[in-house]
């Protein structure tokens, strides 16, 4: 059994923190990002089905309002894990999407110079500390980065995203412990899109809600619709302000759901056209669009105009990676350790 | 450079407190290390002197401990993670095996991870099979980790300096018989070259190539085979990954024979790798008796005291390993 999707996008309200607190600039840059990751992953697909990369790739089809929602106030000092569904979050914190094409194609121009691919994408410079290929491989990672920047009694936050696959693995409650005990910055969001791989959260899952293991761990757990970007900043804004204070870690759940398969093999099996088609309803993105409009923060044709530019932006970045380098055999075991000192 | 006796334990102690009095981004983590100074008693009482920020108790959680160790590295910290055995290592080895060792490079060189992981390891402790293992081959097989086998208290010393001021993740394997024992460490801070094997004694009829307590017990035997003309040169292979190839290659062309002697399981271990290595090179052509392994026996560790001894190798059959290698005996 999953959760069923809600009707419609919320009512204007212009008071509320979301919109009273960023500029019509930072909300047309979140919109802007979410187009985005939905355009990047759709032509990632498409160059997939055209044969024309190989490996395996993992969609977030309509999970783009966490992604962006947690990451459009963060800086770049401030640190990310992701996870094996990681383009959203890559962009979310800030990527090209040119230089992620080219990983996606395996370049020397690609954030990873064509060793890491989709799995293990990342923007390094903007605080992102990678995609992962092992569910619950960054709880340890965010909360050991959380670590250094209390070590170093710093400011920043560090931010971990994971799936509700994750939260039964032994590294998420180990994570969560160690972050509580030593009061560690960091926020953790939980996208449960309500299936790791093809069995549903009711299946594997003890709680209901993912948030509910918070209480074990002493932290704030809260729950969001997660395709609603509002509704995801306002918790994160309250968790990083707690992080800053020094008081802690958060949980923040997001419900939400990936109308994509789990990866290309998928055959959607575990779940019915109906499900899906009812959670396309609810795409985030038309309805984040219908809310700026509602609230007169972008007209129809300055909306148009981010699509537009969007897609400039990915054609551009298609053709960018397409001519790229291919790495020369020869550099296979290139940065397998550090030559010169830390990077 | 002024030295003085101090124990293996000791030394470990003291590059531990010189990195973190020279570089504030050092800390040290690990279940036990604060007030109780250590399962055996390494840390002591650098919680006192540093504090708990950076004496840190970890929860008894060694993959949540680890990874946020990797973690933290990767963020600019350089933090030294102990394990209270290596065999906890184990449930450790997502975060090591899987993050530590392969981020730098699934990045694309964009990152590094300076974490020094501590690894009390061996048998000999009456521990039996979960806290007596030598896994020091295993992690070896991992490209992106050093790999390092200290054997000396002077060499224990460096060997921790120099984790701690790589850029890479270090794997330290720290035989537990060896805490106790004494030697000269020099005072100021020094690293011990990774990669590096020594020749600690110096012979003519066979190379053994070990490490850490078995370079003692090599050692040993080598003196009682003097008695009987048998001039054994041993070297103490320090890094496990990287291998010192050309130290071992050179020596096996002198000497023609080569032993390999180590407490791991023998098969698949350090003493095929050396093996390899040597029918691989040029060295192969010089050899006048094939090599012989001498390694942990294909079991668990026991718990009875004379089983324990019988799993791993000892003075005894070491010098008639050796003895045999070198009349033509095998």
């Amino acid at each position: 059994m999953t959760s069923k999707p809600k009707a419609a996008a919320k009512p204007a309200d212009n008071a509320r923190p979301f919109y009273a607190k960023h500029s019509k600039e930072q909300l047309k840059q979140a919109l802007r990002r979410m187009w985005l990751i939905r355009r990047f992953e759709e032509m990632a697909e498409e160059s997939y089905i055209r044969g024309l990369t190989h490996g395996t790739m993992h969609l977030a089809v309509g999970q783009e309002a966490s992604a962006v929602g947690i990451c459009m106030d963060l800086t770049d000092k401030d640190y990310m894990t992701s996870t094996h569904r990681g383009h959203g979050h890559c962009i979310g914190k800030g990527a090209e999407v040119k230089f992620m094409f080219a990983e996606f194609f395996g370049k020397e121009e690609g954030y990873c110079r064509g060793r890491g691919g989709s799995m293990h994408i990342a923007d390094v410079a903007t605080g992102n500390l990678g995609a992962n290929g092992i569910v619950g491989g960054g709880l340890p990672l965010a909360t050991g980065a959380a670590l250094a920047i209390k070590q170093r009694k710093g400011k920043d936050v560090a931010v971990c995203f994971f799936g509700d696959g994750a939260n039964n693995e032994g590294a998420f409650h180990e994570s969560l412990n160690i972050a509580a005990v030593w009061k560690l910055p960091v926020v953790y969001v939980c996208e449960n899109n309500q299936y790791g791989m093809s069995v549903s959260t009711a299946r594997s899952t003890a709680v209901k809600d993912v948030a509910t293991r918070a209480i074990g761990y002493n932290m704030p757990g809260v729950i969001v619709d997660g395709n609603n970007i509002a509704d995801v900043n306002e918790a994160m804004m309250a968790a990083v302000a707690r992080a800053q204070a020094g008081e802690g870690p958060s949980l923040i759940e997001c419900k939400t759901y990936r109308t994509k398969g789990h990866s290309r093999s998928d055959r959607n099996r575990y779940r019915s056209k109906e499900e899906i088609e009812e959670w396309k309803l609810k795409d985030p993105i038309p309805m984040f669009e219908s809310e700026l409009k509602a609230h007169g923060v972008l007209t129809d044709a300055e909306v148009q105009a981010v699509r537009e530019a969007v897609e400039k932006e990915v054609q551009d970045g298609f053709a960018f990676a397409q001519a790229g380098t291919a790495p020369s055999p020869e550099t296979v075991l290139r940065d397998v350790y550090t030559v010169g000192g830390v990077a | 450079m002024s030295t003085r006796e101090i124990s293996f334990a000791e030394a470990i102690r003291e590059a531990l407190a010189q990195a973190m009095e020279a570089d504030e981004r050092v800390f040290i983590m690990g279940e036990d290390i604060g007030v109780y100074g250590g399962a055996f008693g390494v840390t002591g009482d650098l919680v006192h002197r540093f504090g708990d920020d950076r004496v840190r108790d970890t929860p008894i959680a060694e993959l949540g401990g680890a990874g946020v160790a990797v973690g933290a590295a990767v963020a600019g910290a350089r933090p030294v993670y102990e394990f209270q055995f290596s065999d906890f290592a184990l449930l450790a080895s997502e975060q090591i095996v899987n993050q530590a060792a392969k981020m730098r490079y699934m990045l694309g060189g964009k990152a590094s991870v300076p974490v020094v992981f501590r690894m009390p390891c061996g048998s000999g402790t009456g521990a039996a099979a979960q806290h007596s293992q030598s896994l020091e081959a295993m992690f070896g097989h991992v490209p992106g980790l050093k790999v390092l086998q200290p054997s000396t208290p002077e060499d224990a010393k460096g060997m921790i300096l120099a984790a701690i001021d790589d850029p890479d993740p270090v794997l330290v394997f720290e035989h537990k018989l060896l805490y106790k024992i004494k030697g000269h460490v020099p005072e100021e801070k020094y690293l011990t070259p990774i990669g590096k094997a020594v020749v600690r004694r110096e012979g003519s009829d066979a190379t053994v190539v070990a490490a850490a307590i078995m370079v003692h017990k090599a050692l040993e035997a080598a003196e009682i085979l003097a008695k009987e003309g048998i001039n054994i040169e041993v070297i103490d292979l320090r890094s496990i990954r990287p291998i010192d190839g050309a130290t071992i290659i050179e020596s096996v062309k002198k000497t023609t024979r080569l032993a390999v002697v180590y407490e791991g399981v023998k098969t698949l271990g350090i003493g095929a790798e050396i093996s390899a290595l040597i029918a691989e090179s040029e060295a192969f052509d010089y050899l006048d008796a094939p090599i012989l392994r001498m390694g942990g026996v294909e079991s668990p560790i026991p718990y009875n005291p004379v089983l324990e001894k019988a799993a791993v190798p000892q003075v005894d059959g070491i010098v008639e390993g050796l003895r045999n290698l070198v009349k033509g005996r095998i």
